[in-house]
């Protein structure tokens, strides 16, 4: 396999424990899924690289063919894919994705409420 | 109005997923100027929520993927943004206030 887009994502997802491929920035999403998934993450005070596939078709066509997964955002932790917003929002409400993280070594620091 | 997306979204899933119930709403309405629906006209974005014995002993990723591959041929026309909400019977009858 020697495809450029897609060892560049192995590359990111390798290299940093939480990537979030995603439409704008953290500071500005571009969809409101993205932004759905940033706001939970930024909730959690979990540190992430958020990848913008709008600046880059390649990683946008790649991203959808590397996980096998038709829509954009992704979430990845530690090389792994967990899932899209839908299972990123219920996995937060679940308290899985808290679990997930802390199993994986990522640091949780939740804002005191 | 209900878009001819929609109905065949819900022909392939109950094909593909013989589910005990299967909804869709088209939201697209609500995504008019969003990226994948600019002029507000397209059948671009739908919930689902499906109710199907075949999600047993699969994990979330899992089940979208049933969805997914079962709905290829809607991605690969325009369908751009999906939210799934996808039980067993069991885990339905479960949680409170289920829909149909």
């Amino acid at each position: 396999m020697s495809n450029p887009v897609f060892e560049r994502i192995q590359a990111d997802i390798t290299e940093n424990p939480v990537v979030l491929y995603m439409k704008g920035t953290a500071m500005f999403p571009q969809c409101g899924f993205s932004a759905r998934v940033v706001q939970i993450l930024m909730h959690m005070g979990v540190k992430f690289k958020g990848v913008n596939v709008l600046e880059d078709p390649g990683i946008r066509d790649g991203i959808k063919q590397f996980t096998n997964w038709p829509t954009i955002p992704q979430l990845y932790v530690k090389g792994e894919f967990v899932g899209g917003c839908d299972i990123v929002t219920e996995m937060f409400q679940s308290g899985e994705l808290e679990t997930l993280l802390t199993e994986k070594g990522v640091e949780v620091k939740p804002a005191v409420s | 109005m209900t878009g001819q997306r929609a109905a065949r979204i819900r022909q392939a899933l109950e094909a593909a997923l013989a589910p005990a119930t299967v909804a869709v709403v088209d939201d697209s309405a609500r995504h008019a100027g969003h990226a994948g629906n600019p002029d507000g006209a397209g059948e671009t974005h739908y919930t689902v929520h499906a109710v199907s014995p075949r999600f047993a002993g699969q994990g979330r990723v899992a089940r979208q993927r049933l969805v997914h591959d079962a709905l290829a041929a809607e991605f690969a026309t325009g369908l751009h943004a999906l939210t799934l909400k996808l039980e067993t019977p069991e885990e339905s009858g479960a949680s409170a206030g289920a829909r149909g």
